[in-house]
């Protein structure tokens, strides 16, 4: 809205960019994360960052918080060239960051971790609390969050976490303003508060740099837009010359139906079901089942629960209390194990952590889940491992040097290829993949996407959680939706639509969108 | 999308060419030991007596045998401070059950079953808590030797059955002794065991990265609990082998070892922080530290100047080489 | 009121402490006269004083084994320049423990900060290195208490207010620690370095450099000990505090420090400590034999991390708690 009214005044942009960063190129080993990238931040503008996973977006905010140093290209700040060599330089400098992923102290006090290296001083040079946690609290209501700020920061709720972040964020005078999906993790209601920071720091001349996936929240509030695509600019303009379809076609550089090579498969009976299941403090009375031949999406925000869900499923968690059944008996799963050999298999979200052992060659990460069976003595036959790990990185078109390269050297598509091969080659009739195009190229993207439509055709059942809607409402057969632990409903795809979807996962039975949705 | 399936024929592996070869730690340790070997041989015209180097193995075979146990836990990014007071304890074990007249083979059982004990209760600590294992280890440290103060105090258990000396002082073949003999075949089955079983692939798989290892459907905790039963159990052979070998046992028996044994697997090409190394490098590495040692023994240096020796090893062969790679790739 | 005092660990293990104390006294109730527990706690306060250092340390995550070889290299070398001129005074003595202690502690700091090794081998290797310097400097003799100056024996024993100088020299430390931990900017780095690296980058701070610098403070404190050690002793040799660091290390994990860093009071090291000085003085006194001491607090360290374990326990992510809570 607010941007309506600066149009419809016929107000040109005049002011000058208070931050204008050309040229930045960023490489990681293996991939070229930013190439020749140029971005402008006026004062008292949004400017809203548009790109796919892996399009760039977090490298260059991690360089704009002085993390990262870019290997070329400029940074000026106020037409005076300038380095962000660290952390701290960045914010001497004004630039303040929201982070995606909350980086904040679990033991420390809500106060602290606010200020945490911009602590104020008073007497003595000594730290003065009193103002601190004046201030703390001050700021917390001015974002009208009921936290306490002398509790620690790992006694509260990750949405609670993230207005510390954004307090935290705002606690600086700065001239930049970076939020990274600050809305990820955020209710209808904090959502809506967050806007009105936005236009309060705008109001305040300040320069706002907007992450986000979320095209309603691109249309409601931003001025500008740059889109990534692979490390490089796709296209930039003002919000108001331009469409939701525009966006997505810069993001992609296609457009969407081409996607999803999603073929109807006839689906079969109920092969895994999940009843009353519960988990003390993360999910509670959990009823689904996927059929043969089915893609069940599993749609919600960041933090609702699906991970943790999927996890208790694959043996990772205990559930409370509850029942899986497979092929209508019930069985039990007290670790991944169980699960594997059940023929239940789960593709973990955080490919480096959960999904691969990157230190170890490809072939070793493909057969560890396969091993027992390969090698019935014990005893390793590397010539068997060999064969069933290139059986399956050749079905899904791995580019390799060789198998006995770590899987550290292989960029994030083909990592993602190497967790779904590995999973694959036990031969599971589940398979549950956790955002499994989360942050790899749009190449590898579309073979994934291939690859589980080649699942269900050969009468495999997937679960697919996913936060991207295009892929939920472009791959499943019926979407269900989680909400802060709880499984609200499960919907036909056909049924169904994305502004639907959105509303089921946040809460609300409001309009999301602005006018663009 | 292109059909790429056809022309993608991904090699087993490249040819790396021999030079990374020749600069494998292994490679590069054993050219170390060689040119101490030489050094050796040329400061004391009594080092190449086969009878002085038989002896110069005793110095090092007990360690050693305790490092194998040991590089297999630093692999799973664990580690056992308490080895040598298992030694103690089990030692202390023995001298009681001989001092009640069990007989040879009785004490062998119950030094190992000692030792197999207290690294099992290391295990039952660190995965059925989940502590670390540093903690845990430097508790037990104290525990276990503490017992054997306890039972100990300040006095001394001797009289061993006659034929009990013979895992520490007797040679199997001329001059090979039994001490060199076990440490040999152990090492070939502790070989074996890391880098041609199921079993050493899931300890590489844990030690590199525990959380995708459990996503992967290994039982890490299971997998630690064994390894930390057979740092025990190990320490409970050489505690065998130490207390048949010195004949007696004190409550300070093999004081300060686990120094040297997680020096020796250090040194052995073993990351400390888990995830890789080699077991042949480890008995290289035991070859070495023997070496040095013997050597600084002809050359009549006293002890307490072996253990700078030791420590500046330590240090110097983790500090080397991220140094040369700094200096490397500035 | 009560129920959230008994969940402050050290409020339990202070009410511990106290009522294993009265236990004693219930038996021998001279071990609660002033006299005794004045003695206790003189005896105990180079062991508080290492724990405060230790505790430095770990807080940022990494650890300090040579901090007994630290303090015996220290006190050694203050005991030969006061063996070799007497006339210097106690004032520089103590400022050349401080600058030795810090240099030694600065090592390990180097090569952890600049090199990235693993402070567990650093300091291994420390340890066995300056406690073999020793022997190199003085080719394992000792240095008697008649070879020192009657001065440089006093110092730490003259009483002053009912209590020796040692004693205050330990509450002095501990009260600038408290100070230090709570109200400095470098204080609560220390906390948030070892609490989450990737979050005190983020916030700015330099991990490495913060570790370097509680090396430095730990050496420093550690070599100051060493001449404390020395003068209380009234000899110095090789072996002086041989394994000290161990009990240092359980004083602070009895006292609720986090072995991964980033928790850790003080008031929770120094009961810590207090409760290993009043074990150790109590075995004598209710006729145990000084055997069982390691073996105590052997199973004291083991006790002790699993319940730190518990209280640290990682919770998930809260989403049915935070679903009732927010908003």
């Amino acid at each position: 809205m607010q941007k309506q009214d600066a149009d419809s005044y016929g107000l040109p942009t005049v002011a000058e960019p208070v931050l204008r960063m050309r040229g930045i190129g960023k490489k990681f080993p293996g991939v070229i994360a930013l190439a020749d990238v140029d971005l402008e931040l006026v004062p008292g503008e949004v400017t809203a960052l548009v790109g796919e996973n892996g399009a760039g977006k977090s490298t260059l905010v991690k360089i704009l918080c002085g993390i990262y140093q870019p290997d070329s290209g400029v940074i000026e700040l106020a037409g005076r060239e300038i380095t962000l060599a660290s952390a701290e330089q960045a914010m001497a400098q004004g630039v303040s960051v929201i982070h995606q992923e909350t980086v904040l102290f679990d033991d420390l006090s809500v106060t602290e971790n606010i200020f945490m290296g911009q602590q104020i001083k008073g007497r003595f040079n000594c730290l003065d609390w009193r103002a601190m946690h004046k201030r703390a609290a001050a700021l917390l209501s001015s974002l009208e969050s009921d936290i306490d700020p002398g509790s620690k920061l790992k006694e509260l709720g990750i949405a609670q976490k993230h207005m510390v972040a954004i307090a935290r964020a705002l606690s600086v005078d700065s001239k930049i303003v970076v939020m990274d999906e600050p809305t990820a993790a955020l209710s209808y209601k904090e959502i809506e508060e967050l806007y009105e920071i936005v236009e309060k720091l705008k109001s305040e001349n300040k320069a706002v740099l907007f992450i986000s996936h979320k095209f309603e929240e691109i249309f409601r509030i931003a001025d500008t837009y740059t889109v990534f695509r692979d490390g490089v600019v796709a296209g930039k303009g003002r919000v108001s010359k331009t469409n939701q379809n525009d966006l997505i076609a810069m993001m992609v550089g296609r457009t969407v139906n081409q996607i999803f090579p999603k073929e109807s498969v006839e689906i079969g009976n109920p092969v895994l079901t999940v009843q009353g299941f519960c988990h003390p403090t993360e999910f509670a009375d959990i009823e689904f089942s996927v059929n043969r031949g089915e893609i069940l999406g599993f749609y919600g925000l960041v933090g609702s629960g699906r991970s943790e869900l999927m996890q208790a499923i694959f043996g990772i968690s205990q559930p409370t209390g509850g029942r899986i059944l497979l092929d209508g008996a019930e069985i039990s799963i007290r670790s991944p194990g169980d699960a594997t050999g059940r023929g239940i298999v789960y593709v973990p979200e955080e490919r480096g952590r959960q999904g691969v052992v990157l230190a170890l060659p490809i072939f070793q990460n493909i057969t560890l889940p396969s091993l027992s069976g390969l090698s019935p003595k014990g005893f390793l036959d590397l010539a068997k491992e060999f064969e069933l790990a290139r059986s399956y990185a050749e079905r899904l078109q791995l580019k390799a040097a060789s198998l006995s390269h770590p899987v550290s050297t292989l960029s994030g598509g083909n990592q993602q290829k190497v967790v779904i091969a590995k999973w694959l080659a036990t031969e599971p009739r589940v398979i549950i993949l956790d955002e499994p195009t989360k942050g790899i190229d749009v190449g590898s993207k579309a073979a994934v996407h291939g690859f589980m439509t080649e699942l269900v055709k050969a009468g495999l059942s997937v679960i697919m959680i996913s936060s991207e809607l295009p892929e939920i409402l472009g791959m499943s057969d019926r979407v269900a939706v989680m909400r802060e632990g709880r499984l609200i409903e499960i919907v036909d795809r056909k049924n169904t639509d994305a502004e639907t979807l959105v509303r089921t996962a946040i809460g609300t039975s409001q309009p999301v969108g602005g006018e663009a949705a | 999308m292109t059909d790429r399936a056809s022309d993608n024929h991904i090699p087993d592996r490249l040819d790396v060419g021999w030079k990374p070869r020749m600069l494998r730690w292994e490679t590069l340790l054993f050219a170390v030991a060689v040119v101490i070997f030489v050094f050796n041989a040329n400061a004391s015209p009594y080092f190449l007596d086969p009878w002085n180097l038989s002896d110069a193995t005793f110095n090092f075979t007990e360690k050693a045998t305790i490092a194998l146990a040991m590089a297999l836990l630093i692999v799973a990014a664990e580690i056992d401070l308490s080895v040598a007071s298992i030694i103690a304890v089990a030692s202390v074990a023995m001298g009681a059950a001989a001092q009640a007249g069990v007989g040879t083979w009785g004490l062998v059982v119950i030094g190992m079953a000692t030792g197999a004990l207290a690294g099992a209760f290391n295990g039952f600590l660190v995965t059925r808590f989940g502590l670390p294992s540093i903690v845990v280890t430097i508790g037990t440290m104290s525990l276990f030797r503490g017992i054997a103060y306890v039972v100990l105090g300040d006095g001394v258990y001797k009289g061993y059955p006659a034929d009990f000396a013979f895992f520490g002082q007797e040679y199997v073949f001329w001059v090979i002794s039994f001490e060199f003999v076990f440490f040999l075949v152990m090492a070939v089955v502790f070989g074996i065991i890391l880098h041609r079983t199921v079993f050493g692939r899931w300890i590489f798989a844990i030690g590199n990265n525990p959380v995708g290892a459990r996503f992967s459907g290994i039982r890490v905790e299971r997998v630690k609990f064994i390894l930390f039963v057979v740092s025990g159990l190990m320490a409970g052979v050489a505690a065998v082998m130490l207390t048949s070998r010195i004949g007696s046992t004190r409550p300070t028996i093999a004081l300060g070892m686990e120094l040297e044994v997680v020096t020796m697997v250090v040194l052995g090409g073993v990351n400390i922080l888990g995830g890789s190394g080699s077991i042949p490098g480890v008995v290289i590495a035991a070859f070495v530290m023997g070496l040095v040692t013997f050597g600084l023994g002809l050359l009549n240096i006293p002890g307490i100047v072996m253990s700078i020796v030791i420590g500046v090893m330590l240090i110097s062969v983790i500090a080397l080489p991220i140094l040369w790679k700094k200096i490397r790739a500035p | 009121m009560i129920k959230a005092l008994l969940k402050n660990r050290d409020v339990v293990l202070g009410l511990i402490l106290v009522m294993m104390t009265l236990a004693i006294a219930a038996r021998f109730p001279g071990f609660i006269e002033l006299e005794n527990l004045r003695g206790i706690f003189t005896d105990t306060s180079i062991l508080i004083i290492l724990a405060l250092a230790q505790m430095i340390v770990l807080l940022t995550r990494c650890i300090d084994l040579s901090i007994a070889s630290n303090l015996a290299l220290t006190g050694m070398i203050v005991a030969m320049i006061n063996a070799s001129s007497p006339e210097l005074s106690i004032a520089v003595l103590v400022g050349v423990s401080l600058i030795v202690g810090f240099c030694l502690g600065a090592v390990n700091g180097l090569f952890v900060w600049l090199l990235g090794i693993p402070p567990i081998v650093v300091t291994l290797g420390t340890l066995a290195i300056y406690r073999g310097i020793i022997f190199l400097l003085t080719d394992g003799q000792w240095i008697n208490a008649h070879e020192m100056s009657p001065a440089f024996l006093q110092a730490p024993r003259n009483i002053i207010i009912g209590l020796p100088v040692l004693a205050w020299v330990a509450i002095g430390l501990v009260t600038a620690a408290a100070v230090f931990f709570g109200w400095s900017k470098l204080g609560r780095a220390l906390y948030a370095v070892g609490g989450n690296p990737v979050a005190a980058v983020y916030a700015g701070l330099d991990v490495g450099k913060t570790q370097f610098i509680a090396f430095c403070i730990s050496g420093m404190l550690s070599g100051l000990c060493g001449y404390l050690w020395v003068a209380r002793y009234a000899v110095a040799y090789v072996d002086i505090a041989r394994g000290f660091e161990l009990e240092v290390v359980a004083a602070c994990v009895i006292g609720g420090i986090s072995i991964a860093g980033g928790i850790g009071t003080i008031p929770g090291v120094v009961l810590g400590a207090l409760f290993l000085g009043v074990v150790k003085n109590a075995l004598p006194v209710i006729g145990i034999s000084p055997f069982w001491q390691l073996a105590i607090s052997g199973s004291v360290i083991i006790i002790a991390v699993v319940i730190n374990a518990r209280q640290e326990k990682t919770v998930g992510k809260l989403i049915l708690r935070s679903s009732h809570k927010a908003g």
